[in-house]
């Protein structure tokens, strides 16, 4: 699947495109499919979104994993801070990005 | 050429505009009675100097904001003793102004208009300077040192 | 230390309100990203992995308590309760909003600190020997000079946009504890055979991609010529560098192509030219503010006996103090490098902490090291106990002061959008390896440095061991470098051969370490061993 992120205009925050808004949580992306361009063009210009772009990803049992490294760190948090990513009480939320 | 009356050129000076269309610095060099000439980020300004007291306009072109060169060819000219009209020209951006304006731009064409009144506010940034450029104005070490 | 007089805090000053209009014109959508970038950069805000991140400039990496104090502060205040020293002597936070920023860089500016040219394709923050006015090797305190280039490279109009980011170092002694022949404008202050003060100008020299060392161009520029011959050196880069590839547009590319010798002549010639322009500030200028450098009132007559009863203690006193030019004083190091712990960061307590006791036992000043690590430099030896303890308390007393544990790293992929490969879980690694302090003493000096991308900025070329993560079809894989160095003896790791996983670069660190033990002669260093007998034993060991 195609999802889109990016990062929050004011606040810098990771984002995730869920056909109608940005979530915190890559969890709530959808597929995109051929649309990627026009809705991160419109975003863009709506300042919803900053930097965004489009990556692959599949549906697992766990929910949405973004096929690059780079991107599933971004959807967590760094590894090296379990206390600033969005699961800080999961101790072994770190293994999920390798 | 952007038509300097057309209220999309920003001139700060009191003389006449020259109308005259601007030639490349390669071509300039044949044509005995050009006085405008256009120049482009390789070009090197140096080849202007013996030729600066027929020069009535400089333009010098900025095909992207990023491309700094042109801001070394205006000093060049002005530290030369340039005096004719100096104009930035292209991807010409309000943020960039106070700068250009430090290295002796005095006329500016950007593609995508500037209001004048932000255009004048964006000079003033600096209410002091820390280098002797080719603007005139006193760099603080002078000031400190009298 | 140097402090503002009204014309620097009006340049601050007007630098907040002019990025206060940019951010504002941004969110009202007057400006495109593409055109707000430039301007974010150079007041150091970038868009990183998780978040904008916010560098800010310790110029020469000195600062006061006070100052020190206010870092902490805007850790808690407007990030999350930390900030990461940089191997450019600077702070970073990693968790910022575009519209809090313009408050801090206001924050900031109270206290005589600023984001100005942080990044960007300008000229950056300039360092410096982090021992500068303390070390007894210097012939002169090399930080006025720098803050003489400071001034001149702030908001300078034609190096503002130049083909790529630009970097000066100054130092003033003979060993190099700056790493200044890797910069793009490495200047050492010299004496020539007159006994005359002035500048040797390496230029060229960097990092990244294609690492260099700076050859000399200027063999002896004299003091009332420094600014001239810097901004020699700039109009020519900013000419030619090349701008068609970002990867071969800093000035060492230019040196190299054209050679040191062509490079020289064009650097003369606008030189000689500038010199009839009244570009440099005058002498009186330099001796201004060389008059905020004053050695601190040092008390005479101490000792320098220290009680080494407790043992912890005498470990940290031998490993992280180094010897002062006064007697009875010595410069302490404040590792950042706990085991097991993120290399350079520091929560808001310990930043708070940092700036009492700089202010308490060292003149009120601190310095931040290019290994990211802090500097009191001037403590009273009879203070160091209870200094220490205070430390030790706050879990900044670990002894590893150039050791092996003493990493050197990135931020990598864990907080960087340009990384392929994470650092600080290596150097997390690595450190909780060789966790045992005798064991570390026992390898002696031995400089790691650890890289998340090909951009260096984990120094890993100049490492004795260095490690560069990169991206091998999705993986997360290490390089291992063997023989690099920053010091007076300059030179570039080489690779060991195939990279290896997160586990196996640490395995392959540890029998390199091996070799090191069994084939040392006396008193030599991992580095000299190596040098020694070369690559192969090594190879061997790690791959046969």
């Amino acid at each position: 699947m195609k999802i889109l992120t990016g990062n929050d205009l004011k606040s810098g925050d990771v984002v995730w495109w869920t056909g109608s808004d940005w979530s915190r949580h890559v969890d709530d992306a959808v597929d995109v499919g051929e649309h990627a361009e026009a809705v991160l063009a419109a975003e863009d210009a709506a300042r919803r979104v900053n930097a965004g772009y489009a990556i692959d990803a599949e549906q697992t049992a766990d929910g949405i994993r973004p096929a690059h490294i780079k991107d599933r760190i971004r959807a967590l948090g760094p590894t090296v801070r379990m206390d600033l990513t969005l699961k800080p009480a999961d101790t072994q939320a770190g293994n999920w990005v390798i | 050429m952007v038509d300097p009356q057309s209220g999309t050129s920003l001139r700060f000076r009191d003389d006449e505009p020259v109308s005259d269309p601007a030639v490349t610095v390669d071509s300039f060099a044949e044509q005995t009675n050009a006085a405008a000439v256009r120049i482009e980020p390789g070009d090197d300004a140096r080849a202007l100097l013996p030729h600066l007291a027929r020069l009535a306009l400089v333009e010098v072109n900025f095909p992207t904001y990023g491309d700094g060169r042109g801001y070394s060819s205006a000093r060049i000219l002005r530290e030369a003793g340039y005096a004719g009209e100096l104009r930035a020209v292209g991807d010409v951006l309000l943020d960039q102004l106070s700068h250009m304006h430090r290295c002796g731009f005095d006329s500016f064409a950007p593609q995508v208009p500037i209001d004048r009144a932000a255009a004048e506010k964006a000079i003033l940034t600096w209410p002091q300077v820390y280098q002797k450029t080719v603007d005139g104005r006193a760099p603080i070490w002078a000031l400190r040192h009298g | 230390m140097y402090q503002y007089d009204t014309y620097d805090q009006q340049m601050v000053d007007a630098r907040v309100a002019e990025f206060r209009d940019q951010v504002a014109r941004r969110l009202a959508g007057d400006i495109t990203e593409d055109q707000f970038k430039p301007l974010r950069l150079k007041n150091g805000l970038y868009l990183q992995l998780h978040a904008y991140m916010l560098r800010v400039a310790i110029p020469y990496g000195t600062l006061s308590g006070k100052q020190m104090r206010l870092l902490g502060d805007i850790a808690d205040k407007y990030d999350r309760g930390y900030g990461h020293f940089t191997t450019r002597q600077n702070i970073q936070y990693n968790w910022i909003k575009l519209d809090e920023t313009p408050d801090i860089l206001a924050d900031l500016a109270t206290v005589e600190m600023h984001a100005i040219q942080t990044s960007g394709n300008c000229i950056r923050n300039i360092s410096s020997d982090q021992y500068a006015g303390a070390a007894a090797d210097e012939i002169v305190d090399p930080r006025p000079y720098a803050e003489l280039l400071r001034q001149w490279s702030t908001f300078h109009p034609e190096f503002d946009y130049l083909p790529r980011k630009f970097k000066i170092a100054v130092i003033a002694s003979d060993t190099d504890r700056a790493a200044m022949r890797l910069h793009d404008i490495g200047i050492q202050l010299v004496k020539n055979a007159a006994g005359e003060l002035g500048a040797k100008f390496y230029v060229g020299g960097g990092m990244g991609r294609t690492p260099m060392i700076a050859p000399v161009i200027g063999e002896f520029v004299p003091l009332d010529h420094l600014v001239t011959y810097t901004e020699a050196c700039l109009r020519v880069y900013n000419q030619h560098g090349r701008r068609d590839n970002k990867y071969k547009a800093r000035i060492k590319i230019l040196v190299h192509e054209i050679g040191a010798d062509a490079y020289r002549a064009q650097v003369e010639a606008e030189f000689a030219h500038m010199l009839t322009l009244g570009l440099e500030p005058p002498l009186a200028e330099l001796e201004r503010i060389k008059g905020f450098f004053p050695d601190p009132a040092f008390e005479t007559g101490l000792s320098d006996t220290v009680d080494r009863s407790d043992l912890d203690f005498a470990l940290w006193l031998d490993q992280n103090t180094i010897a002062h030019k006064q007697p009875g004083y010595a410069v302490a190091v404040i590792s950042l490098k706990p085991v097991g712990g993120i290399p350079g960061d520091a929560s808001a307590d310990q930043i708070r902490l940092m700036a009492d006791l700089g202010e308490h036992y060292s003149f009120d000043e601190l310095r931040v090291t290019h290994a990211q690590n802090i500097v009191l430099p001037h403590v009273r030896k009879a203070d160091l106990y209870t200094l220490w303890q205070q430390l030790d308390a706050a879990g900044l007393a670990t002894a590893n002061l150039d050791l092996v544990g003493d990493i050197i790293a990135c931020p990598g992929l864990d907080y960087c959008s340009l990384a392929n490969a994470r650092s600080i879980p290596v150097a997390q690694k690595i450190s909780e390896r060789f966790a045992d302090t005798g064991r570390q003493r026992e390898l002696g000096e031995l400089k790691l440095k650890i890289s998340g991308c090909i951009n260096a900025c984990g120094h890993h070329h100049a490492g004795h061991i260095g490690i560069l993560g990169v991206d091998k079809r999705g993986l997360e894989n290490y390089q291992l470098l063997l023989g690099g160095s920053e010091g007076a003896d300059t030179s570039l790791g080489k690779i060991t051969g195939p990279g290896f996983d997160e586990d196996g670069i640490v395995d392959a660190v540890e029998k390199a370490t091996d070799v090191y033990l069994a084939k040392r002669t006396d008193g030599e260093r991992f580095l000299d061993t190596y040098r020694r007998i070369g690559m192969e034993p090594f190879k061997e060991a790690i791959y046969g």
